[in-house]
């Protein structure tokens, strides 16, 4: 079992107005930056980094990060800078990136070049996911979304050939042209640091990823149409021949716990208030259906069982209460007492070999994560592993997705020197 | 699609390696219409009228409609090149031609690269000039219905306001747009809705009779780059109509057809 934890890294902002889910509109687009406030920005880009250290402290595996463009919800605009600081200011926790958006570089060597670098500065703690963005991500950048597909695939091709392959090549491709590809960094991570996916609604990408036997990662749906999903990379993998297991399968949803029973909903609730992620249930901005329908981005057909759980009655209805996603298992929060059972409930479900707690998103305070980070570590966590191993579930660093058998020898995190 | 009479036929014609949905309709001497970037809009008043004179062709580009697009066809002088094959293919030989605002600049292209194939160019509220005052309307951030209602200074009094763009569109309408949007933004996306060199490519065209017709209030291509067009095509004609927006053939039919008719007529 491969523990990690997640934030979204809000951009907290009390005198914005949209603070609360009872606030202003921050309908995607509609937003001006013109209210950025330097010192908020700097206090919690800071504090998110202080809040990652103290996870690795809290044992932790990984600290996983998010990009996303031109929105309040996520300050990860450029997550590899996040991740290069990590790289050297953590020492042992694998930095999971879930993940670059391939489509939208147009020169996919830089992400060659940045990823190995953070993988050398870790000393080979880097995870390395790909996404394909949403339609914000697209028009922030200006890349093509008819193009979304065809370019995440051929970046992949490109990058994986420039980790693996001896230089120079050329690559005289669709959508990326190199006369001379000789980068001079190379992962450290033999052959490569793992590539994971993680997803929610499209099935091209779902299957992609059973075929390559890339783990993938479901982001924060409901247990059922998560199960149907992981169905299909379990159908997919039997077409290609292999059986995929745990370690080929993650989940992350959100899991706060606190001190006490009525400190813990309390703090909860603030997972659905605060700046909010227009794709999330309880706290949603309203959509724009314009991003949502950006010609081409996702085949309107081939869609995944969750697709609908995520993004159904859309429009500034709050359509699902803290009340109905606590029932639903979406939110997990508590005491660890509490906590615990549920988190086993979901494993006994879902059986995934990686799982992120998400947790210090919304509007709480930087008081509030630090305690859940703390009782997380000193119960939470490791009452969990003995569940996955009286469950079996290995993680992608037990048991290699690429083969289906154990490592021959496991992967050694090395200590960074003091 | 809708019709008001059965004035038309419409077919699969295989055309320079692809198969093509072909509207005809009308009798007289040829005019090929190009499409806007929703699709052909189905046989309209203007159609009509027009057809009484001349005989329509419309295809659909490949990915519109049911014609399968091209992978190669990756922006929008590609898609020019292969309609000069389709144009062989179809053995029409000299012919008239008029394109409606992507459709436009898609026969700006078009003649640019071989003149002498065409006898007369009607350019209608054009897009593939960068407009030097105003900015084309960015159909990719508003859904479709959206985009068409910002098409016309006055949809609601716009008798066929509704049929081309219904209060509920079926299933098959919204498909329609749909597959009409995506092949739009592959040859579009960026630069958005322009060619930087298409103005000083124009001047290729200074001996082809040129009918450049604009809707005065144009919310999608302001009229500013009709003007551009028309500066650039040494003898054009600019037509601005009153109480039109971006679809002067709809808001404004008779108006429209008046222009076009003297135009070809002339």
């Amino acid at each position: 079992m491969f523990i990690g934890h997640f934030t979204e890294r809000p951009y907290q902002d009390e005198k914005s107005g949209y603070f609360g889910a009872t606030g202003k509109s921050i309908r995607d687009l509609d937003l001006s930056n013109d209210i950025y406030d330097p010192q908020i920005g700097a206090d919690l880009y800071n504090r998110y980094l202080d809040e990652r250290v103290y996870a690795e402290e809290m044992g932790f595996d990984g600290l996983m990060l998010n990009e996303h463009h031109s929105t309040p919800f996520c300050m990860g605009g450029a997550m590899n800078v996040e991740a290069s600081i990590l790289a050297k200011i953590t020492k042992k926790a694998k930095i999971v990136l879930l993940g670059n958006i391939l489509p939208i570089w147009e020169d996919p060597l830089w992400l060659v070049e940045q990823l190995a670098m953070i993988d050398m500065i870790s000393r080979g703690r880097l995870v390395s996911g790909w996404v394909r963005g949403t339609g914000r991500e697209s028009v922030a950048h200006n890349a093509p979304p008819p193009y979304n597909w065809e370019r995440f695939q051929e970046a992949h091709e490109f990058i994986v050939k420039a980790w693996t392959e001896p230089g120079p090549f050329r690559w005289e491709g669709k959508h990326y042209n190199y006369r001379y590809v000789n980068p001079w960094v190379k992962p450290y991570q033999k052959p490569h640091p793992q590539i994971w996916l993680p997803g929610v609604v499209s099935e091209d990408s779902l299957k992609w990823a059973a075929r390559q036997r890339i783990p993938y990662i479901m982001l924060a749906t409901k247990l059922e149409p998560t199960k149907q999903a992981f169905q299909i990379y379990h159908d997919t993998a039997k077409e290609e021949g292999y059986k995929s297991g745990p370690q080929n399968l993650g989940y992350l949803w959100k899991v706060h716990v606190d001190e006490t029973e009525e400190l813990a909903e309390e703090v909860g609730r603030k997972f659905v208030q605060g700046p909010s992620n227009p794709f999330l249930a309880g706290n949603e901005g309203t959509a724009n259906q314009a991003l949502m329908k950006l010609p081409g981005l996702t085949s309107r057909r081939r869609v995944l069982p969750t697709m609908n759980a995520a993004t159904a009655n859309r429009g500034g209805v709050l359509s699902t209460s803290y009340e109905e996603q606590i029932e639903n298992y979406t939110i997990v929060t508590g005491t660890p007492d509490t906590v615990i059972p549920k988190i086993r409930h979901i494993l006994e479900e879902l059986r995934p070999g990686s799982i992120f707690f998400w947790d210090g998103d919304g509007a709480m305070t930087h008081d509030d994560q630090m305690r859940s980070l703390r009782l997380m570590g000193q119960e939470v966590i490791p009452a969990v592993r003995e569940i996955a191993k009286e469950l079996d579930l290995p993680s992608s660093f037990d048991i290699n997705p690429a083969t289906g058998a154990p490592f021959e020898d496991t992967p050694a995190i090395a200590e960074v020197a003091d | 699609m809708t019709t008001t009479s059965q004035a038309w036929t419409e077919e699969i014609v295989e055309l320079a390696g692809t198969s093509v949905q072909l509207v005809k309709g009308g009798s007289g001497e040829p005019l090929l219409i190009l499409h806007d970037e929703m699709g052909h809009p189905g046989w309209m008043n203007f159609h009509e009228a027009l057809g009484q004179n001349n005989e329509l062709i419309i295809p659909s580009h490949p990915g519109f409609g049911d014609s399968p697009f091209l992978d190669w066809i990756m922006n929008m002088r590609d898609m020019a090149g292969w309609y000069l094959e389709a144009l062989d293919d179809m053995g029409v030989g000299q012919i008239n031609m008029m394109g409606f605002s992507f459709g436009g600049w898609l026969a700006a292209e078009i003649a640019t690269m071989d003149p002498g194939r065409f006898s007369k160019l009607i350019l209608v509220d054009a897009a593939g000039i960068k407009p030097p005052t105003g900015e084309i309307f960015d159909m990719f951030l508003v859904v479709a219905k959206e985009f068409i209602t910002e098409s016309f200074l006055n949809p609601e009094g716009t008798s066929e306001f509704a049929t081309i763009c219904p209060e509920e569109p079926t299933p098959e309408q919204a498909e329609y747009w749909e597959v009409a949007r995506e092949q739009a933004c592959r040859l579009s996306w960026r630069p958005y809705m322009h060619y930087p060199a298409l103005p000083n490519l124009l001047s290729r065209l200074k001996n082809m009779p040129t009918q450049i017709i604009w809707g005065r209030e144009d919310a999608i291509v302001p009229l500013s780059a009709g003007q551009v067009f028309n500066d650039s095509i040494p003898g054009s004609q600019l037509a601005i109509i009153d109480n039109a927006g971006h679809r002067p053939e709809i808001e404004q039919t008779d108006e429209f057809v008046r222009i076009v008719q003297r135009f070809l007529s002339g």
